[in-house]
């Protein structure tokens, strides 16, 4: 292997594998990309739900709101995922990437898949939004599209498996991984498991959609899909808190306090958080009360004690690392003297407490067979959602990117002093928003509906003021974020080609 | 630091005492969770059903419409008005972007509705000032809830699963006397 291929930081002293280095480039920017289309998706929707503006007409709203969810949960978060395995298997293992050229055929069908996907979804070819229920029935390419993006990310997963293999075998790090990189591999292996589901009901419904396949049972889908559509979002879930991980280390030193206890919790999300996406089902016929009591209720708690676990973790090797700099002044004066400007702590503290006390605590509750009745396909569930994958997995990405782009492009940031905002400004948007959206959606709200005033309807039925004056609290809560997101999207792009070259 | 292979021995090492309270509150918690799922299935008084049977989307709305022609009392905006006798078997069809019949039901007695679809997936959303409940309706299968309305009331019934270009005008009524 040539040490050409190789350069090593100058901040950090780590060694950087320059082929891999090109594709984390590449998976960086098209996330990016992503989250800019998005992000322009978003508005409009945002916009067309608060009934004072309603702005898109019925068919561009669900069009647009298909899009927004498979650029933002799919697209944004997997190509940024792929980046940071190939960084995780890489720089931090000083290993090499084992097959370049398989990590480019794979970022080339994930760019294909999401392109094509995209594509039909504007030409109006798949107004089935992001779950695709059937006999709703998309245009074959729709399929197509997720089934490529699905094969280059299996693809790319499996590089990652392949480079920690060769790192071993060279030698290139010295006893156990690193937590960051462990949990990575963590969330790779429930990546796999959750393709597997995505191919075992995208493939059959593929099919159908082409006429190969008479019908596609509607309840035999649902179940099958939620094993690929939760999942996913788990990976995030386990990425996101091995991003957390990095970022205590990077903006504070800090180190795990019980290494054991940190890795056992990320096996308990690979052991269980599969079998627990069944709460999607809980108020769909078909499935047995045992059945569903089982699967929401014994298995999905001990996913949950594994969030516990870090939500206590990483915390408290912040604070100690904190303490061991000085401030140790009575309780609080490592939080007070917490580096809060920093973005990549803003961003990690936001996003833990987010996740956990927004997003965690209502997809708990509403994980249970009784408020299932009253909270199912509400605007709670966005709220829950944006919660975890928004407030949370998001937010923790974009805390990382500050680094990413000094530490991989080799770019300084442009504006330090947007970046500084910038985390507050989303996090507080988003928590906003995801409340408000779950306060509107405890009155009824459904979720994806166009307009909840039922206009020139049959029989008109009028919400309590209420849910209408937090579906506005909602509205500006979301534009907060979208500002946040704005401010995230200018200032990567601009110094990714404008920065100074470090 | 997460980012370096941790020291040798990092298996053994023993958990500090916060961390083992830490850990001792959380399980105890999530045990207790756990638990409440099944308790509260026998001791709360409103479970999601589980009765359910495979049907033909036709045969459905055969019995559906024989049965909304038997006990029909009126009509409203084209949506027939339907009051079955107290205690019996009621159907509501999703489809076409419409709740059909408008069920007229007497307060304090049970009654089992029958909920399918003849299209596409459908999201059973009853909704009031007062409450909300909600059920997944899916064409193929009839899925059966037992309900004993307690206040008598005209209750609106909007579709909350994405169903088509027609999703947000899909709004029927139920009434109780």
């Amino acid at each position: 292997m040539a040490s050409a291929d190789f350069r090593t930081c100058p901040t950090t002293g780590l060694k950087v594998h320059l082929p891999a280095e090109g594709l984390i480039k590449a998976n960086a920017v098209v996330a990016v990309v992503a989250i800019l289309i998005g992000g322009i998706a978003a508005l409009a929707v945002l916009l067309t739900r608060l009934p004072a503006v309603h702005i898109l007409p019925a068919d561009w709203f669900y069009r647009l709101l298909t899009a927004h969810a498979l650029d933002m949960l799919v697209v944004w978060i997997i190509f940024f995922e792929i980046a940071g395995l190939y960084f995780g298997g890489t720089v931090l293992l000083n290993s090499r990437l084992a097959a370049p050229k398989v990590g480019w055929l794979a970022f080339i069908l994930m760019v294909v898949g999401a392109g094509i996907v995209n594509a039909i979804v504007l030409m109006g070819g798949a107004d089935v939004t992001f779950t695709s229920y059937p006999p709703l029935k998309a245009h074959p390419a729709y399929y197509l599209g997720i089934i490529l993006f699905a094969v280059g990310t299996l693809i790319a997963v499996g590089l990652f498996f392949g480079t920690l293999a060769i790192a071993k075998k060279e030698k290139t790090y010295d006893g156990s991984l690193p937590m960051v990189t462990f949990g990575l591999m963590c969330a790779a292996i429930i990546a796999v498991l959750t393709l597997l589901h995505g191919a075992a009901i995208y493939i059959p419904t593929f099919l159908w959609s082409i006429g190969l396949l008479p019908s596609i049972d509607p309840s035999m889908y649902r179940l099958i899909f939620w094993g690929f559509g939760h999942p996913s979002q788990q990976i995030n879930v386990c990425a996101m808190v091995a991003v957390w991980y990095l970022l205590a280390t990077l903006t504070t030193g800090a180190k795990p306090l019980n290494e054991k206890l940190c890795r056992t919790a990320f096996l308990l999300y690979v052991l269980f958080i599969n079998v627990a996406s069944e709460h999607h089902l809980l108020v769909d016929p078909v499935l047995s009360t045992a059945h569903k009591i089982f699967n929401t209720g014994y298995v999905m708690h001990l996913a949950v004690l594994a969030s516990m676990i870090h939500a206590f973790a990483v915390p408290a090797m912040t604070e100690v690392a904190l303490r061991k700099k000085g401030y140790s002044k009575g309780l609080f004066e490592w939080l007070k003297k917490a580096p809060w400007g920093e973005p990549g702590f803003s961003s990690m503290m936001l996003s833990l407490l987010i996740f956990g006390f927004v997003g965690g605590i209502t997809g708990v509750t509403f994980g249970t067979e009784q408020i299932s009745i009253i909270r199912h396909n509400t605007w709670a569930i966005t709220g829950h959602f944006h919660g975890t994958v928004v407030g949370g997995t998001t937010l923790a990405f974009m805390g990382l990117t500050y680094y990413v782009v000094p530490l991989i492009f080799r770019r300084e940031i442009i504006s330090k002093k947007a970046a500084q905002i910038q985390p507050y400004l989303f996090g507080i948007g988003v928590f906003i928003m995801a409340n408000s959206m779950m306060f509107a959606g405890s009155y009824g709200i459904p979720r994806r509906h166009w307009d909840i005033t039922f206009a020139g309807t049959a029989f008109p039925y009028a919400f309590d003021p209420t849910a209408m004056l937090f579906m506005t609290l909602a509205g500006l809560g979301g534009l907060l974020a979208i500002i946040g997101g704005a401010m995230y999207v200018l200032n990567t792009v601009g110094s990714v080609f404008f920065g100074k070259k470090l | 630091m997460s980012i370096v292979s941790p020291e040798k021995g990092w298996y053994s090492e023993p958990l500090d005492k916060e961390e083992k309270v830490w850990v001792a509150i959380a399980l105890a918690w999530c045990l207790l969770t756990f638990f409440l799922m099944p308790v509260w299935h026998v001791v709360g008084k409103q479970n999601p059903s589980s009765e359910s049977y495979r049907v033909d989307p036709v045969k459905f709305n055969e019995i559906a419409t024989a049965f909304t022609e038997k006990y029909k009392v009126g009509e409203e905006n084209g949506i027939p008005i339907v009051h079955p006798p107290a205690g019996s078997d009621v159907f509501v069809v999703a489809g076409g972007y419409q709740w059909r019949p408008i069920l007229e039901l007497e307060k304090g007695k049970e009654y089992r509705i029958h909920l399918s679809s003849l299209d596409f997936q459908h999201g059973f959303s009853l909704v009031s000032p007062k409450f909300v409940m909600n059920y997944m309706v899916l064409p193929g299968y009839d899925y059966v809830i037992k309900v004993t309305p307690t206040e008598a009331g005209t209750y609106s019934i909007i579709c909350n699963e994405f169903c088509g270009m027609g999703h947000h005008i899909m709004i029927g009524k139920l009434i109780v006397k």
